[in-house]
């Protein structure tokens, strides 16, 4: 069995890995690239832990090859803050303490980064439905909600 | 053993109850936290299971040859390499469990009693070749009748799981096996004269089904042999020494040898507090001299591990016309799964915790069904009998035209009375919580058509038990706090926030970390509630220590006596009028000479804590129901709790609000689904619904703060008790929307669009 | 999943030539969403893969004679971002941006979601009540299928070895033509479809409808389209006898199963009030255009 080479960009540095022909993406993250934060809740694009974005979109990562990979521009958590600097939503998480056991946390970043790139004033309930991918057995998703809509007035600020 | 801690009445808490952020936050918001999946060793091989596709079987054979053939495959393990033990109870997680049992259900032998049941694992070089090996181990099954629903398995024909299961608690020893494991009773006064007594009896039965803790981690872990008999184990669990110690019992390995690290955990409910992979894996590992990681899939997660019991139950209420209790029968019956051990004494114990009630009967059966295993889930056994009781109140409320808060507080616990459980309460804040839902703005909030309110109470005991802490001051002045506890919810935090206030430190000065089984003396597990309790008591006796010493050292710089030195704003203050020119010295300058004043500054306390606070909670629940669909929505929902003193109010708040989702989605639409052959048809998080984020409103949490004087801070555990009236308030908020009464859960639309429809 | 090879085709013809040569093993990847949920659980047997996506033209929506035409593999996200699209069809829009979550929905597909044959797809319902077609490509070449001929059985297509699903056209629309769908599922978000109904309906200058089709998923190994419970539109304002008169139809037109995710007669039931709600909508928005 012949292993795939892939070449990408990964939080805007190119790299290269062999994957397996039947290896998602997640698992082309989290085995060959070490980029473990990224996880797997459930496999089957139900969770929302392995959440990425791929030339701009949000994706389950377990959902997409590691093959399809080749060529495209992926987004993880590890490059969600800038440096040392955390990204407002980051921040945001942690003053509202919007996480608990955080295993749910970096997908839900991601979708969060997401949304307020689509939208950067969403209504809480805008806020809801764009992240039901995302499960949280924790929080009951009252704090994440906050910060998100509360990063989000932050970052209109900025803006302005 | 603690008394609440004595401060002067002007120096208010400075760090206690305000909302640092948590040490370990950036790591979780930034991908870096290694949960159980995360953790690598060189050479590892991974590790999987080959699972029963029955629900009922003997296991004939098991071939391994063709397996082993495999390329790539290093060990093949069955029930024949480990240990046949003894039947042996063990105290460890929140409840005592029973060795061989545990033993078993790891790794069947002989039988497999569930769809899912482990019989075999392998450990190869890649997934590829573990997967290629399970499909060529031949296990020869005799396939046995199954049964799942736990009064069929009750009944006399149905198929017996264990030949050497008698009922135990009944007048006489039974002579035939059976599926209840146990039968137990909690009785006071005279129900018949109670009965008679009443003006309204009310009686109804109660169903619900079985439902998943629903950490969206699954269980994973490293475990590595050592030629020389020390272990390893990296795990995702709440309570290492639990992990080290089945490890141990499971192998008939000595605890000594085992080193157990926890690893960050990505939610665990009781659902994590025992093991399943560890000892399989550290068995794989002896045979192939390799680190194994195993990784349970979502699916093994569902199938294999423990659920709570789903259950039956029937409850009959008697009370006067103006609202009084007179007596109480309640009957549960609770799934054990594959082998006994349900949480239906916790059950009995809390069905009527919050009512002052002089005549009841409570009934509970522990049944052993084809199905996995149950596991602890966050309050373990309460949320599915104040289920049936609250509902049954909520009828009684109706019948007699009374408001539900009003009946409550009529019937209220209060300190000095004895609970149904045994002891006397003290200390308790449950009329408190009543007041405070009623007193609330949602309880007056305008209902609109199609739409109702519900009310619900719970109560969790939470516990106490075995701790250590150890606290090492650094040289620059800064502070360590070591426990043994994993952290679940946020607790790491409230323990470096307990040791800062007692040392006077500011939060950021004190970073707390949880160590592994070699590293802190013993504490148990992360479960019951306990740990801002127990183990913050240990941290924060071990900081009087600390400052004790610093007094010590202080007084030896200043000559002076040890009680003529102050510890306050975490220095050293001379009170002795002679050295009235002696300057504070702060912590860092105590820390900085410690070499000349006695050497490491560092205090490690053990304790078995007693006199933890049970925790009262009062919900409220608004719904609309779509008449056509069956659809219910919460419109809105408020959560008012005791929790003696919130640590960090933040986290508190968190608790609760988790609490309510759990018991939202268990009320509204998670229930596990068997096939004929007693397979769960819906082991994914597609079709076990648990609640999304469009699915709930904001949850509005009240904390109660009636102090537990056995606690520094006046902690009672906050974790459980949120999970426990959620059941109930849902549906009697369903009961007011649509005008009749659901009695089994979940509350899915077709279940609620045939009742409409028949009403 | 060992033996699975994976092909990035860059022509339509090479993509039908892959897939003919790979046999019963071949499968389309568009998104990705159903495929690789179905290999990991071990539904499917491991073959060729054959990702469609760098063909050029399917992916993509533009306008075309009057219609739209949609590349098979345009992920529902950029239908969702449609402006035109959604205010010609918002019906076939909002069926297409229901399926998954946002995640999905960065990759779920059209062609994926219609060749994946579940009865409980949600953009079907609605792609058959507004008549699309698809371009069919395979090795023999090109042809046009109507989109309701696609699926024959539950996990069952018409396509023949090697074809896929290249492009859903959607036909020019009268004046005064809206559509509409709506499902039902036990939460709020993340469900399979226990019922879902399609509407799309035109209505005449005195604002009567003149013509509706009416399409109903998960209630039928197939999406059934129900002559009747169109009927039941024509020639009315859609008010409350023609709702009645639908419900029934669309009641009787159904053959739902009971599985764990509803019963059969609670599919029924909701079958007709998602048909009388669906074309309230569609009758509404049709009402607002000029």
């Amino acid at each position: 069995m012949i292993r795939r080479h892939v070449s990408a960009t990964v939080n805007g540095d190119p790299v290269e890995f062999l994957s397996h022909p039947g290896a998602t993406l997640l698992d082309a993250l989290r085995d060959e690239l070490s980029l473990t934060g990224s996880k797997e809740g459930c496999g089957s694009g139900d969770c929302g832990a392995c959440s990425v974005i791929v030339d701009g979109r949000l994706i389950c990562s377990c959902l997409m090859l590691a093959a399809e990979a080749e060529g495209r521009r992926i987004q993880t958590i590890e490059g969600m803050a800038d440096g040392s600097a955390l990204h407002p939503l980051q921040q945001k998480f942690l003053d509202h303490a919007a996480l608990q056991c955080g295993f749910c946390t970096p997908g839900i970043l991601m979708a969060a980064k997401a949304l307020l790139e689509a939208n950067p004033e969403p209504t809480e309930t805008e806020t809801r439905y764009w992240l039901a991918g995302n499960l949280c057995r924790c929080t009951g998703y009252d704090k994440i909600v906050r910060a998100v809509m509360d990063a989000a007035a932050e970052m209109r600020q900025v803006r302005v | 053993m603690s008394d609440v801690l004595e401060r002067p009445a002007d120096s208010p808490l400075k760090v206690v109850g305000t909302r640092p952020i948590r040490p370990d936050g950036v790591d979780k918001v930034t991908g870096a936290a290694t949960f159980g999946a995360d953790f690598s060793m060189p050479g590892m091989l991974v590790g999987k299971i080959k699972r029963s596709p029955h629900a009922h079987a003997r296991i004939v054979s098991i071939e391994t040859k063709r397996a082993r053939a495999v390329a790539g495959v290093k060990a093949i393990v069955t029930a024949a390499d480990f240990p046949d033990l003894a039947s042996e109870e063990y105290e460890g997680g929140e409840s005592a469990s029973n060795l061989r049992d545990l033993s078993l259900n790891c790794m069947a032998r002989g039988k497999a009693l569930y769809d899912g049941h482990a019989v075999a694992a392998v450990a190869a070089t890649t997934a590829a070749a573990a997967d290629e090996a399970l499909e060529l181990i031949e296990v020869t099954y005799e396939v046995l009748p199954h049964v799942i629903d736990v009064e069929e398995a009750m009944s006399h024909d149905a198929p017996v799981l264990h030949a050497h299961l008698f009922t135990e608690g009944l007048e006489t020893r039974p002579e035939t096996p059976s599926n209840i494991a146990q039968k137990n009773e909690l009785a006071r006064g005279d129900l018949a004269a109670g009965f008679a007594a009443a003006d309204v009896v009310m009686e109804g039965r109660y169903t619900t089904a079985a439902v998943h803790q629903g950490y969206i981690e699954p269980h994973a872990c490293v475990a590595a042999f050592a030629p020389d008999g020390q272990c390893q184990v990296w795990s995702s669990s709440q309570g290492q020494f639990m992990v080290r110690t089945y490890c141990a019992k499971v192998l008939g390995l000595e605890a000594s040898n085992i080193r157990v690290t926890p690893a960050e955990i990505g939610g665990g409910f009781g659902g994590k507090t025992t093991v399943y992979l560890e000892p399989l894996a550290l068995a794989l590992s002896r045979q192939s001299g390799a680190p194994v990681k195993m990784v349970m899939s979502r699916e093994e997660v569902f199938r294999a591990t423990g659920p709570t019991s789903g259950a039956v139950m029937e409850v009959t209420l008697g009370a006067t016309a103006d609202g009084r209790i007179t007596a109480a029968d309640v009957v549960l019956k609770y799934q054990a799964g594959a082998f006994p051990g349900s949480p239906v004494g916790a059950g009995s114990m809390t069905a009527l915790a919050c009512y002052d009630i002089e005549n009841f009967h409570i009934t509970g059966y522990d049944v052993v069904t084809n199905s996995p295993k149950v596991a602890a889930y966050r309050a373990p056994g309460a949320p599915i009998s104040a289920f049936a009781v609250e509902s049954a109140i909520d009828e009684l409320a109706l019948k007699l035209c009374m408001d539900p808060i009003a009946l409550r507080e009529k019937n209220a616990v209060r300190d000095g009375v004895k609970a149904a459980y045994g002891p006397t309460y003290r200390n308790i804040g449950y009329v408190e919580t009543l007041e405070a839902i009623r007193d609330h703005p949602h309880y007056r909030a305008p209902i609109g058509p199609n739409q109702g309110r519900g009310v619900a109470v719970g109560f969790w005991f939470n516990i106490g038990g075995e701790s250590t802490a150890a606290v090492h001051v650094n040289e620059d002045g800064s502070a360590v706090v070591v426990t043994g506890n994993p952290d679940i919810g946020g607790s790491r935090v409230s323990m470096a926030m307990m040791a800062a206030e007692v040392l006077g430190l500011p939060i950021e000065k004190v970073r707390p970390i949880v160590a592994d089984t070699a590293s802190i003396g013993f504490s148990m597990l992360t479960g019951g509630s306990r740990t801002t309790f127990a183990t913050g008591m240990a941290v924060t006796q071990a900081a009087r220590k600390i400052v004790a010493d610093l007094k010590q050292r202080a007084a030896g710089i200043w000559s002076v006596a040890a009680e003529a030195v102050e510890w306050k704003d975490g220095a050293a203050h001379c009170l002795d009028p002679a050295k009235a020119d002696a300057q504070p010295l702060s912590l860092a300058a105590l820390a900085a000479r410690s070499a000349r004043t006695g050497g490491p500054i560092t205090a490690e306390v053990s304790l078995t804590a007693q006199g933890a606070g049970p925790g009262f909670a009062a919900h409220i629940c608004d719904v609309e129901v779509d008449p056509e669909t069956g659809h219910v929505t919460i419109l809105r929902y408020t959560a008012a709790q005791d929790v003696g003193r919130a640590i960090h109010p933040a986290y508190v708040e968190g608790q609760i609000q988790g609490g309510v989702a759990q018991g939202i989605g268990w009320a509204l639409n998670e229930e596990y689904v068997f096939d004929r052959l007693g397979r769960m048809e819906n082991a994914g998080f597609l079709d076990y619904r648990v609640p999304v984020a469009s699915d709930l409103p904001m949850i509005e949490p009240i904390i109660v703060e009636v102090a537990n004087p056995r606690h520094p801070f006046g902690a009672k555990g906050v974790g459980e008790a949120p999970i426990v009236p959620p059941l109930a308030a849902v549906a009697n908020a369903v009961r007011r929307a649509i005008g009749v009464r659901m009695t089994d859960l979940p509350l899915s639309p077709p279940k609620i669009r045939a009742v409409i429809d028949a009403r | 999943m060992s033996q699975l090879d994976y092909v990035a085709p860059a022509s339509a013809e090479e993509a039908a030539r892959a897939l003919a040569a790979g046999g019963t093993l071949a499968k389309v990847l568009a998104g990705g969403t159903d495929l690789l949920v179905q290999l990991r659980a071990g539904r499917l047997a491991p073959g060729t893969i054959v990702d469609v996506k760098r063909i050029p033209g399917v992916i993509g929506i533009r306008e075309e004679d009057g219609g739209f035409v949609i590349g098979g593999a345009t992920p529902g996200a950029l239908i969702g971002e449609h402006e035109a699209l959604t205010r010609a069809w918002p019906g076939v829009v909002e069926a297409a941006t229901l399926i998954g979550s946002t995640q999905i929905q960065g990759r779920a597909s059209l062609a994926g979601n219609l060749c994946n044959a579940s009865p409980a797809a949600d953009s079907v319902p609605a792609l058959i009540a507004a008549s699309a077609t698809c371009v069919v490509v395979g090795p023999e070449g090109r042809r046009t299928v109507a989109a309701d001929a696609i699926a024959v059985a539950p996990g069952l297509t018409s396509l023949g070895p090697g074809e896929f699903v290249f492009e859903i056209r959607l036909p020019p629309r009268p004046p005064r033509s809206a559509d509409a769908y709506l499902r039902s599922i036990p939460r709020t978000e993340m469900d399979i479809a226990v019922v879902g109904a399609g509407v799309n309906l035109s209505l005449d200058a005195g604002g009567l409808v003149c013509e509706a089709r009416v399409a109903l998923g998960a209630v039928a190994p197939t999406v059934i389209l129900s002559e009747a419970a169109a009927a039941a539109l024509v020639g009315t304002r859609v008010d409350e006898a023609a709702l009645a008169n639908l419900d029934a139809a669309a009641r009787e037109a159904c053959s739902p199963i009971s599985d764990k995710r509803g019963t059969a007669l609670f599919r029924t039931k909701i079958a007709g009030v998602l048909a009388r709600r669906t074309a309230i909508i569609a009758f509404a928005r049709a009402g607002e255009r000029a």
